[in-house]
């Protein structure tokens, strides 16, 4: 492990250093970063203007949303349309199309969907509304999981009747381990996500560097940060070396937060969770331990998820891995737009497929 | 069965369609603009004038106001009404003439807070120097509204031969902003979202038309074009004039006032201070010479005092109609207007 404190300036002069020694047989050096925080930053800071031209910054399957499996979404749609309850769900849930609308169109149609900012809000809620069933759309990495599970834990202490949670959430490195083996991956390193390392510790990434040899940067998200990650992720490129390298360490130890860590893994269990554009991921998703089953939304309204619900024209798992571009795609702008979304790339506002789509229409 | 879910999803109005962002924008070409034999979407300005030419036009607007909460940090929806409408007036250069209120009112609205919502309407109309002439009172039952909604119609009028209009936009011309943007937005956001949480943020409400005659007078011609940034903030103004005015904008982010607790809220609550509303904020077009004394001008008062030159249009023509931001640490990226409802970024 190396850490070091730069300025931005000097890590972006470190990073065209790193990128002009880059040798010709690599045209360009891909990096992915796993986290829509990322995405975010480096989309609001005009990250990527700054980069030299032989790297480049793609990003993975990690806004949790947007890898919400369209089936997952109409489960909700389903809770909040048809059945007597108030559904609880982060805002950025709202716009996210399952195969029949979202839930800000069935808010639309009078069914109760409200935004919280998180589930303790939610279990605030059914204790105040005693005479309403209230079920919270748990979703997100490891960074929400923690939230989702002091909250079940407390309407298990009051003995809640009126609460329960819908889990969608998704764990990083099953993902990541599930892409990297799908062989024709184009990526030469990764940004790991800074604020799920702060809960599950750098060391909890090592298996990639030992199994698939590449090299990878826990990152913090201000400029500078992703700029330096960027610059270690070239230098490592350069030397053919795999580390994992924290560069967060103001933040994320090397065993994480354990208090959470207990916390996730008192309450919740991982399963087999459908990724969308993606495919069935084992061990990717948490589910509620059979301790707090009662809690469970798709226990108690006898939910059933759909076997196959995936439109298998979509190339997101390619466009993610660098095998593929936008412009591969039959869906792109042929069904998949910002508006209608279909893919992950496209619902994510800065995802590589809407990206792509912006810049296309403004040209 | 509790919802009728329709056949085809999109079929319905959503909360976005009032956001005043892309999808208001649809419904508008699709289906209000079609029916009314009115000019395209993107020639429109916040009045509609009524003689288009000649030296004493009129110019009419309308907006309806509902806002949740309706009394929020730094004013409320009394106040809204009245500079929301004299603001449109003012940035087509109309002084207002007189004011029409229609209030909506839900079984069950404390009279006391109807007394206060027309204490502030009519402290807001004294400020704006207008008086409210006419109006109309509805009161419907209690599932069918939400306290209060207020609509309000200004008439105005335009002496003298000048327009303001994107089209008068050149390259080389300096955008100006009156002071901090986002604030209005946030204010009624933590007010909403947060009620339990102590913020000093404040609505930026205010009448505008003063400090607009007083600008209009000084600079003249010098001013091509003017925007108060509301509901899609000052993101979805700049990014509707550089593609109305088919030109390149380059904004200077570093140079965007934003007051700090503003900030702070909205990187508390996942949203974007430029996608934030803003409710006493213009947007300036001038000519270059004219930019030193138009920052001035707004330096010297009141609602002007941290105004900032903010960006320039340039002749790049290979960026036509595309409005960039270039960010405080030196990258670009393109701004864009707003889906319609600011939802906050959680995961």
């Amino acid at each position: 492990m190396n850490h070091r404190r730069i300025d931005l300036a000097q890590a972006l002069e470190q990073l065209r250093q790193a990128a002009a020694a880059l040798p010709a047989q690599l045209p360009t050096a891909v990096f992915m970063e796993v986290c829509g925080t990322h995405t975010m930053a480096a989309f609001r800071c005009g990250l990527h203007s700054l980069m030299p031209h032989n790297v480049s910054l793609l990003s993975g399957p990690g806004c949790p949303v947007c890898v919400t499996a369209q089936g997952d979404i109409d489960l909700l749609i389903e809770l909040a349309a048809d059945r007597p309850v108030t559904l609880c769900t982060y805002g950025d849930m709202m716009r996210v199309p399952g195969h029949h609308g979202s839930l800000e169109k069935v808010r639309g149609q009078g069914a109760d969907v409200r935004i919280v900012y998180s589930a303790t809000d939610a279990v605030r809620f059914a204790t105040d509304h005693p005479d309403k069933q209230i079920v919270f759309a748990a979703i997100g990495f490891e960074t929400t999981a923690p939230a989702t599970a002091a909250a079940v834990k407390s309407a298990a202490d009051l003995n809640l009747k009126n609460f329960s949670v819908l889990s969608l959430h998704k764990r990083v490195m099953p993902a990541l381990t599930a892409l990297l083996s799908g062989g024709s991956v184009k990526i030469n390193g990764l940004m790991l996500p800074g604020h799920v390392a702060v809960i599950t510790g750098w060391q909890h990434f090592a298996p990639l560097v030992d199994r698939f040899k590449i090299p990878c940067v826990v990152s913090g998200f201000e400029p500078v940060h992703m700029a330096a990650s960027l610059a270690t992720l070239a230098e490592m490129t350069l030397e053919q070396r795999a580390d994992l390298v924290n560069l967060y360490p103001e933040a994320v130890t090397a065993e994480g937060n354990l208090v959470a860590q207990r916390l996730i893994d008192h309450v919740f269990q991982p399963c087999v969770v459908r990724w969308r554009g993606l495919c069935d991921i084992p061990d990717s998703g948490l589910e509620l331990r059979p301790a707090f089953q009662s809690f469970d939304a798709m226990r108690r309204y006898a939910l059933v998820r759909p076997a196959d619900d995936e439109n298998h024209a979509c190339i997101c798992g390619k466009v993610i891995t660098g095998s593929a571009q936008p412009a591969d795609c039959k869906l792109f702008a042929n069904g998949c737009t910002p508006v209608h979304p279909l893919g992950p790339c496209m619902v994510s506002s800065e995802g590589t497929c809407a990206a792509w789509f912006k810049h296309r229409r403004n040209k | 069965m509790k919802t009728q879910l329709s056949s085809k999803p999109g079929d319905q109005i959503v909360l976005a369609h009032g956001g005043g962002g892309q999808l208001t924008d649809e419904l508008l070409r699709d289906i209000i603009l079609p029916r009314l034999d009115e000019p395209p979407l993107e020639t429109m300005l916040d009045s509609a004038i009524l003689s288009p030419t000649g030296n004493d036009r009129l110019a009419l607007t309308i907006d309806s106001y509902v806002v949740s909460p309706w009394k929020f940090p730094g004013g409320d929806i009394g106040r809204l009404a009245v500079c929301g409408s004299i603001n449109d007036l003012a940035v087509v250069g109309a002084r207002p003439v007189g004011l029409a209120l229609s209030l909506v009112l839900t079984e069950g609205f404390e009279k006391s807070d109807l007394e206060h919502v027309m204490d502030s309407i009519e402290h807001a109309a004294d400020e704006a120097g207008v008086n409210v002439v006419t109006g109309d009172t509805k009161v419907v039952g209690h599932d069918q509204g939400d306290g209060i909604l207020i609509t309000t119609s200004a008439l105005g009028r335009i002496s003298g031969s000048h327009t303001l209009n994107p089209d008068l936009v050149q390259p080389g011309d300096v955008l100006l902003i009156n002071g901090p943007v986002g604030d209005h937005g946030l204010a009624v956001m933590m007010a909403r979202e947060m009620p339990r949480m102590q913020t000093a943020v404040r609505s930026d409400v205010a009448p505008l038309n003063g400090l607009i005659e007083h600008l209009l007078d000084e600079l003249g011609h010098a001013i091509v074009f003017m925007r108060d940034p509301t509901r899609s903030g000052l993101a979805g103004t700049l990014a509707d004039l550089a593609r109305s005015a088919a030109l390149h904008i380059v904004i200077h982010e570093s140079d965007i006032p934003v007051r700090p607790e503003t900030r702070h809220a909205a990187d508390l609550l996942g949203l974007d201070v430029l996608e934030s509303a803003n409710e006493g904020k213009f947007l300036m077009v001038v000519r270059p010479h004219a930019a030193g004394k138009a920052l001035h001008l707004l330096h010297q008062h009141q609602l002007g005092q941290d105004a900032a030159i903010i960006g320039k249009v340039d002749d790049d023509e290979s960026l036509a109609g595309v409005c960039e931001l270039l960010t405080d640490i030196g990258g670009r990226r393109v701004l864009t207007k707003p889906y319609g409802e600011q939802l906050p970024r959680i995961c």
